[in-house]
């Protein structure tokens, strides 16, 4: 079964703040999911293409990028007011946050 | 006027008929709205500008300038956004979230002045098939109220089963738009991934993500996705679908008897899709029995992608920018203790069970013998519906294999 402190390493590398009991149930779900989930290992590559090339399809084939000729930015200010309304915290136009140092 | 078996087809043609009104035609459904939303908890909130829109319509039509969906009544699901206004994913970390721009999708609805009534209940950041997971309640199936609606976008599916709605937004990833279309008796359409921008979209799987329309009819939800479609320059993941140009013949569907002769299919569903298949036989359609040899690792190849995807796309909730800040002025908090709290505290249970198992399926060490297999996988599935689709028009299976369950809180 994956270690209570698997599942804490985890939660910190989420930045999820989670309680004892929840790691508990975690530990049991976690692995219940991933037992079904470790079945994909039944899937040969080779059935599909060698690995270096179902790699590259994977990396190359389908997907590509879209880019934009870099012109016409967006006026500074723009959206500025209903951004800065969302803010939790601010001071002026200024994002506020916890000191990080 | 008969409106409980209308449709936007029907609609459409009454109002540019002046057979009705745009106000007589909404009113209809904000009466169903006020004697059953609390009732089946579908709407989380109501627009306050509704009889503002009606107006703008009702001018349109009046102008001779209607399109397709001028004055129709729409729900859009909670995670799409519109500008100024909230939405919330169903999730307590964006509970007084309002959105400061506003969803293609959507966009094109108000372009012709659709009326766009309000946002409607899901499982939390679509995570769920019965909305069991919203943060704001369960969802009652309006067939059944005893049952859930369907999930992800159980709102969007019940609100148009319930006449509070006469079509609906939701989205899908793995399923969401057509299990709970399914299950509250409704007509829900999955595009293509791309055909719809997922501009304005809450990011769930970005690989999967589409927004798609429920209605009661076939023609209904291909006038509202004639309507959302289409590339768009905010999503380059959208592209210009083209249907396949129809042939006047006969067509071919493929069933794929192998997946339906296992375990797990109620009985009722078995006995519904073989009558839907004599029916479709008596209309002079072939059926050609099809494999699908991988399609039984697509609950494992999603079950690795979908979380690992989440967990990418759920960082954003972080207590900074937007959205639900805990104990952000008191002194005693540090930075981490403000994301740890934050999403501990806003995110349900599911939401993060998914960032977590996702996290793990990331991690070094596990990327590739799980997410690297799992994308083997999905590339070989995709390519066996390719070669399916060169012997057949179209594949038919059951949507899904039992009906709507009972709901197991409220």
């Amino acid at each position: 079964m994956i270690s209570k402190e698997e599942i804490k390493k985890l939660a910190d590398l989420a930045r999820i703040e989670i309680g004892e009991e929840e790691i508990e149930s975690l530990r049991g779900e976690m692995d219940d999911i991933l037992e079904y989930v470790k079945s994909i290992q039944r899937f040969h590559s080779d059935e599909a293409l060698p690995k270096a090339e179902a790699e590259e399809e994977l990396l190359t084939g389908q997907l590509h990028n879209v880019m934009r000729k870099d012109e016409n930015p967006t006026e500074a200010g723009t959206h500025s007011k209903e951004l800065i309304a969302e803010f939790p915290e601010k001071e002026k136009e200024y994002l506020k946050v916890k000191k990080i140092l | 006027m008969e409106f409980e078996k209308l449709t936007i087809k029907k609609a459409r043609e009454l109002l540019d008929n002046k057979k009705i009104s745009v106000k007589e035609l909404v009113d209809f459904y904000l009466k169903n709205i006020e004697d059953q939303n609390k009732n089946l908890n579908v709407f989380l909130e109501v627009y306050k500008d509704v009889a503002e829109q009606i107006k703008e319509a009702q001018a349109m039509i009046d102008e001779g300038k209607a399109e397709a969906l001028t004055g129709i009544p729409i729900a859009i699901k909670d995670n799409i956004l519109i500008k100024g206004k909230k939405a919330s994913g169903a999730s307590k970390i964006l509970e007084n979230y309002t959105a400061t721009y506003t969803a293609t999708a959507t966009q094109k609805l108000i372009d012709q002045k659709a009326i766009i009534l309000g946002r409607v209940n899901m499982d939390e950041f679509a995570m769920g098939s019965s909305t069991e997971n919203s943060a704001f309640g369960v969802t009652k199936n309006p067939s059944d109220h005893s049952r859930v609606a369907g999930g992800s976008s159980g709102g969007s599916a019940a609100s148009v089963a319930s006449n509070m709605a006469l079509g609906a937004l939701g989205s899908d990833t793995g399923g969401s738009i057509r299990e709970p279309a399914s299950f509250c008796g409704m007509v829900g359409l999955k595009p293509t991934y791309g055909a719809v921008s997922r501009y304005g979209l809450m990011a769930m799987g970005s690989s999967l993500d589409i927004i798609g329309p429920i209605t009661k009819t076939v023609t209904d939800a291909e006038m509202v996705f004639n309507v959302i479609k289409g590339q768009d320059k905010m999503d380059s993941t959208s592209i210009d679908f083209q249907a396949p140009s129809s042939k006047p013949q006969a067509k071919t569907i493929g069933v794929p008897y192998h997946i339906l002769d296992q375990e797990g299919i109620s009985d009722e569903v078995k006995k519904n899709f073989e009558e839907a298949v004599k029916k479709i036989k008596g209309l002079g359609f072939e059926i050609k029995d099809i494999k699908l040899p991988n399609i039984d690792k697509s609950l494992a190849a999603y079950y690795i992608i979908m979380p690992a995807e989440v967990s990418s796309n759920m960082a954003r909730y972080d207590g900074i920018k937007y959205g639900l800040s805990v104990d952000k002025s008191s002194p005693d908090i540090k930075l981490l203790d403000v994301y740890k709290k934050t999403r501990g505290q806003g995110f349900g249970p599911e939401v993060r069970r998914r960032i977590i198992l996702g996290t793990y399926i990331l991690s070094a060490g596990y990327y590739d013998a799980y997410y690297g297999k799992a994308m083997m996988a999905r590339q070989k599935i995709r390519s066996e519906f390719t070669e399916a689709f060169e012997k057949v028009d179209a594949i038919l299976t059951p949507t899904t294999p039992y009906p709507a369950w009972k709901k197991r809180k409220n």
